[in-house]
């Protein structure tokens, strides 16, 4: 066997490794659950970047619905100039929420409308109150939800979109949904959509589908704020050095010309 | 292998290479050193792992000027990064995806030493020392991995330093000074921090020492034969210094693919859920660089004992981890378990064979580890896990003695023209 031809086998095994370490991973998964809805989704690709009216009306409907019982600790107002609303709306929006500050020069904490700076308050004051309002379930925080599952988008989609009739060994006096994206199938969280819930301010028609995909849009953007800056500079630093190599190829062989002939 | 060819030209380079001829070491390292002209793109992963290393340690000390290594706080600094330092972003994926890369090169440079015969005399040393930083590396990687303080990185921890109980008589005494408490806690996290950042220094001081040893015997070379002559040599500058430039281009592009669009397809999302040792994730799987170790970790699950009696003398768990460990231990005796004469594999028809076994047997057990211990999976672990040891214990030694190899070419120049095919360039 010529060096050349076993050097393209064993870049084809460790290619085919990697491959199947890749699909390992996803099987992995799957485990006890239905495998999430496979959509598409506008930060996808190489040249992704968010809808921005999907991220506004995300953030609708994670206000409308989602945020009576999930946080969203990592997101600060001032964040939401990047889905594309101006600093003014973004305080705007800041002062619809009450928010706790202090201690003032009496000692006391005082109450006052929500700044730029400040974040997404919390709906329950600790996990207990939280455990003790939802059945003793813990609504996990959101920031981070689309990264901290596997396939986060489609997954989020999947659950929201996902609820059915439990099948019929299910124990009707359980205070669990059915889901069968979640794993192991039973939720503590009720089917939280139905159509026409919220009001999207541009006229959109709130099917569960389009709220679920919205929200699913914004939950996406609070766990991986930064996806378009990465998106775009991925792009020229790909562009770079794919030119790069090319040239560093031909001054390479260049360069070994004369030996090889020797 | 005089073939310093440095003329300081000069007052300044003059006077400095009388006092100090730092100047006189690069350019003997990196300029005039002699190479096998033979060598092949395997042999590009050497600098590249060096290379890592060194973006590691720069994105590694940006990070560590942003990352509070307290438990309440470790997972909110490393959001904080995240979200408001400037191109923090950037620095953290890189980092989390050059622990990766650091392993791809360097199981790469290893799987090359291993199919050429690179540890074999005279280069004992420089394999050792190579061991000694894969290591320091697995154990710089594993305190990482602990550092952002998510699920993961709790159990991941939990279960690695719980090895130690399996020590006879001191193991828990052992365990509880590891984590500085009764749990993997602040304490625990805190002097992982100590120790990520330390560790690195350490492997930089192996490194010099591994490219010092290198220097001493020169590269090996595909043909596994030693160098004749100047004539089967060029400097490392230009023809090396390009060879790596282009390879470190392809390579940095393919780095760039992870961080850039799948930052986190070699992470495990319950990393991104903050450590609650509450809640146990329903499988806790290490980096996929350790999942072979993991899989032979777990492969043993049946006590040794005197037979008919209760009696028992090692335990599963005891053996367990006394394979792991020596699967990797075992690497330091290879120089002389492979006793045979012949370097590359090109030129021993069964070795050859036998390199592609353990390297599948390898990817095998990598796979087992990443599966949950059900089914199949306990014997494929515990095959794949005898597999590996008699390769080395029991194969390797055999093969020495009655493997026939091929004919050596004379020297590396004669089969350089043969390979092109080009006839009328014969000196």
């Amino acid at each position: 066997m010529s060096n050349r031809m076993m050097s393209s086998k064993i870049t084809k095994t460790i290619i085919g490794v990697i491959f199947g370490m890749t699909i390992a991973a996803g099987v992995m998964a799957a485990g006890n659950q239905r495998h999430a809805k496979d959509m598409d989704w506008s930060f996808e690709g190489v040249f992704g970047q968010y809808d921005r009216a999907a991220l506004q009306r995300g953030l609708k409907v994670y206000q409308d619905v989602c945020a009576s019982c999930h946080s969203l600790k990592y997101i600060a107002f001032r964040n939401l100039v990047d889905i594309g609303f101006s600093a003014d709306e973004a305080l705007a929006i800041a002062a619809n929420y009450q928010v706790t500050d202090g201690p003032d020069q009496f000692g006391d904490m005082f109450i006052r409308d929500g700044r730029l700076s400040d974040y997404f308050p919390l709906p329950f004051a600790n996990e207990k109150a939280a455990r003790f309002a939802n059945n003793g379930a813990l609504p996990p925080d959101l920031s981070l939800l689309a990264k901290a599952r596997a396939n986060g988008a489609d997954y989020i989609y999947s659950v929201l979109t996902g609820y059915e009739d439990p099948p019929a060994d299910w124990d009707p006096n359980s205070l669990m949904s059915y889901n069968p994206y979640f794993s192991g199938g039973a939720i503590a969280m009720m089917a939280p959509l139905f159509d026409g819930f919220v009001d999207y301010a541009d006229g959109t028609e709130a099917s569960v589908e389009q709220m679920a995909a919205d929200v699913t849009t914004f939950l996406y953007w609070a766990a991986e704020p930064k996806l378009e800056a990465r998106h775009k500079m991925g792009f020229k630093v790909l562009g770079f050095m794919l030119v790069l190599t090319i040239v560093l190829y031909f001054a390479n062989r260049k360069t070994w010309t004369e030996v090889n002939k020797k | 292998m005089s073939t310093d060819t440095y003329n300081p030209k000069g007052k300044f380079f003059r006077w400095m290479d009388d006092r100090l001829p730092i100047i006189r070491l690069m350019h003997g390292t990196f300029v005039s050193y002699p190479t096998p002209k033979n060598l092949n793109y395997w042999w590009n992963f050497g600098s590249l792992a060096g290379i890592v290393l060194m973006i590691m340690m720069i994105t590694g000390i940006v990070l560590a000027m942003h990352y509070n290594s307290s438990a309440d706080a470790a997972f909110d600094s490393v959001e904080h990064i995240m979200r408001d330092v400037n191109y923090g972003w950037l620095i953290r994926y890189v980092h989390a995806n050059g622990g990766s890369m650091f392993f791809i090169a360097v199981y790469i440079h290893m799987f090359r030493g291993l199919y050429y015969g690179s540890y074999k005399a005279p280069r004992e040393m420089l394999w050792i020392l190579g061991v000694v930083i894969f290591l320091l590396m697995m154990m710089t990687a594993f305190m990482g991995y602990v550092l952002p303080w998510g699920q993961m990185s709790f159990w991941g921890a939990t279960v690695i330093t719980n090895l130690f109980s399996a020590i006879p008589l001191v193991g828990d005494a052992i365990v509880s000074w590891l984590w500085g408490g009764f749990a993997v806690s602040d304490p625990t996290l805190n002097r992982f921090y100590s120790l990520h950042y330390l560790l690195p220094f350490v492997i930089i001081g192996v490194v010099i020492l591994h490219i010092w040893a290198l220097h001493i015997q020169g590269s090996n070379n595909p043909l596994g034969i030693d160098v004749k002559g100047p004539q089967d040599q060029v400097n490392f500058h230009p023809y090396y210094i390009m060879k790596d430039s282009f390879g470190l281009a392809a390579f940095i592009f393919v780095f760039a693919v992870f961080v850039f669009y799948f930052p986190n397809m070699l992470g495990h999302p319950d990393n991104y859920i903050p450590a609650n040792p509450l809640v146990t994730p329903e499988h806790i799987v290490p980096e996929w660089y350790f999942l072979p170790f993991y899989a032979i970790l777990r492969a043993i699950t049946f006590d040794i004992g005197i037979p008919g009696t209760d009696i028992v003398l090692l335990d599963a768990k005891l053996l367990g981890v006394i394979a792991m460990f020596a699967s990797i231990l075992v690497l330091f005796a290879l120089p002389w378990l492979d006793s045979s004469p012949v370097r590359s594999a090109r030129f021993r028809p069964i070795y050859k064979w036998a390199f592609w076994i353990f390297f599948l047997d390898c990817i095998m057990l990598g796979y087992v580890g990443s599966q949950k211990p059900e089914g199949i999976m306990p014997i494929l672990g515990l095959v794949g896990t005898v597999y590996y040891l008699a390769h080395f214990l029991i194969l390797l030694p055999w093969l020495s003695r009655f493997e026939k190899p091929l004919p050596l070419p004379e020297s590396i120049s004669n089969p350089v023209i043969k390979a092109t095919g080009e006839v009328g360039h014969e000196q």
